[in-house]
């Protein structure tokens, strides 16, 4: 059994009278690729912000139940944002550069951890970028507003930026549904790079891309979690009524 | 039917080029009739001189006090309304995001400020200056003006910052950035020229009225060189010299006209401009 990275416990939670997460149970393993499967308004996304409490964003969220991160709860009600969003990046459904340039994105990060002059943010920016395999494609042209670059190169950029704060996890709530199918899978293919040295939490709903990369699966619907495990065991003996259905693509 | 509808479309078309055409025009004859009387008053001694023998009877001078005053008093009140409601505006869409029933006590109020006519904030002034126990001056219509453009700016702002999309502070706040570190590092980036608007829009409402001013800054023929003395504006100007018997003076109310529309067309005109062209970094 590996190690678990991040465990959630009897995660519940509401939108006003809405339950949107109904007593979530999982353990994501350390330096894996977990897939967070399932149709559309299954609570997918919830569950990423939940991770970083970016919920804490959106009116009326109440939860409840536990989500353990190296030893303190992420939920609890004094618990240090600012320490825990640094641990993950985020990669969203489309990409949101900041309004900077290239180099401001990937700077960003770094500047809020204190490291101010240019000669020392410089060879970091590069650092990252090859790390989101980006620099070639943008290594002359730095300065230009990050809005000019395409939507993949965009997504790379998010992603060269969230590495930049040094997380130890990175979550990804379906971050190639806006992209061309090459694009998507140079940030799949650099996922499977990554994970040697983090821990990444995907949310998709192609079952294409989940095969390819998933290492753990975890299959919710309408709010619970309806079957999770290894990928093996996940897409080849799958316990579930729900999800033999899912997976044979009786409902998406 | 076809001819029925046919002739609906004909008959709206008409009525938008009518109502359209009457607007141009109406706005041109204003203008026009502003010019035409202004214009040929418009000289270096009347933009270079204070008004001589007194603004109501001297029969020399120009309007230099009341341009110099109406641009003292518009700056200084711009600037004090920006200190309050730029914060407040950042608060409104950072900090206080969450409490939907709070902010939307907070915009029903800024409305209905708005919406209050500037002879109440003259007024409100006036006994504001009483309690404070300071005489009318150019400090008093600062305060004034500033209460009275506070609600435009805000909302001004607040309706740019509003629009900002949320995914782009969820980016921001995952990075692990603090409350001030997303209000000022990438709210204000992202609504810079929406901000520079609303200054613009507040200044150009504030220069351009007359009751606010008319019980707190006195009037005077000098140039104010401190907060507490008194000071003409260009409003005034116009109100006060145009009700002389005198032509020469009624002409300086005129010209005052004149200038004081032209400021404020050059203050529309940079605030499209800068809308426009400034910041290429930010998110569309």
């Amino acid at each position: 059994m590996e190690k678990s990275k991040i465990s959630i416990r009897d995660l519940n939670l509401y939108f006003e009278k809405q339950h949107i997460l109904k007593n979530v149970n999982i353990e994501i393993p350390e330096n894996q690729v977990t897939v967070i499967l399932g149709p559309s308004g299954c609570g997918k996304t919830t569950l990423m912000k939940t991770l970083n409490r970016l919920v804490d964003l959106h009116d009326n969220a109440r939860f409840s139940g536990s989500i353990l991160f190296e030893g303190i709860d992420i939920l609890h009600p004094a618990t240090d944002l600012v320490h825990i969003r640094q641990k993950m990046g985020l990669l969203s459904q489309r990409p949101t550069p900041l309004p900077m340039s290239i180099f401001g994105n990937v700077a960003y990060g770094l500047k809020l951890k204190g490291i101010r002059h240019k000669k020392n943010l410089a060879p970091l920016v590069e650092k990252y970028l090859r790390e989101a395999n980006l620099w070639e494609e943008v290594k002359d042209r730095l300065n230009d507003p990050a809005i000019r670059l395409s939507i993949g190169q965009q997504q790379r950029l998010c992603l060269a930026r969230g590495l930049a704060v040094n997380p130890e996890i990175i979550l990804a709530d379906e971050p190639t549904s806006a992209l061309d199918p090459i694009s998507a899978r140079i940030i799949e293919n650099q996922f499977v790079e990554l994970k040697k040295d983090y821990t990444i939490v995907l949310v998709t709903h192609v079952l294409r891309q989940a095969r390819r990369i998933a290492d753990y699966v975890v299959f919710m619907y309408l709010g619970d979690v309806v079957e999770q495990g290894p990928a093996e065991a996940f897409f080849n003996n799958p316990t579930q009524e729900k999800t033999k259905e899912y997976l044979g693509g009786a409902f998406n | 039917m076809m001819w029925w509808r046919k002739f609906e479309e004909r008959l709206f078309y008409v009525l938008m080029i009518f109502s359209t055409a009457s607007l141009v025009i109406l706005l041109l004859v204003i203008l026009l009739s502003i010019f035409l009387k202004g214009v040929p008053y418009l000289s270096w001694e009347m933009v270079s001189q204070t008004p001589k023998g007194g603004y109501y009877f001297g029969r020399e001078g120009g309007i230099l006090n009341a341009i110099v005053g109406s641009l003292y008093l518009s700056a200084g009140a711009v600037f004090l309304a920006l200190v309050f409601s730029l914060p407040l505006a950042l608060a409104m869409n950072i900090h206080m995001r969450t409490y939907k029933r709070t902010l939307h006590v907070i915009r029903f109020v800024l409305d209905l400020l708005w919406g209050i006519p500037s002879i109440v904030y003259g007024a409100f002034g006036f006994t504001l200056m009483i309690y404070l126990g300071i005489k009318a001056s150019l400090l008093a219509g600062i305060i004034t003006v500033a209460i009275f453009i506070l609600p435009i700016m805000v909302r001004a702002m607040d309706e740019v910052m509003k629009n900002v999309p949320v995914t782009l502070l969820e980016s921001a706040f995952s990075l692990g950035s603090t409350r001030t570190e997303v209000a000022f590092k990438v709210m204000l980036r992202q609504t810079l020229p929406g901000i520079i608007t609303a200054v613009l829009l507040a200044f150009g409402r504030g220069i351009g009225d007359v009751a606010s001013v008319l019980f707190t800054t006195g009037y005077t023929d000098n140039i104010p060189t401190s907060l507490f003395q008194q000071t003409a504006t260009l409003p005034l100007a116009v109100f006060f010299q145009l009700g002389s018997p005198i032509p020469e003076v009624q002409n300086r109310a005129y010209a005052a006209a004149v200038i004081l529309t032209l400021i404020i067309l050059i203050i529309s005109i940079a605030t499209r401009l800068l809308g426009r062209g400034y910041n290429k970094t930010r998110i569309n």
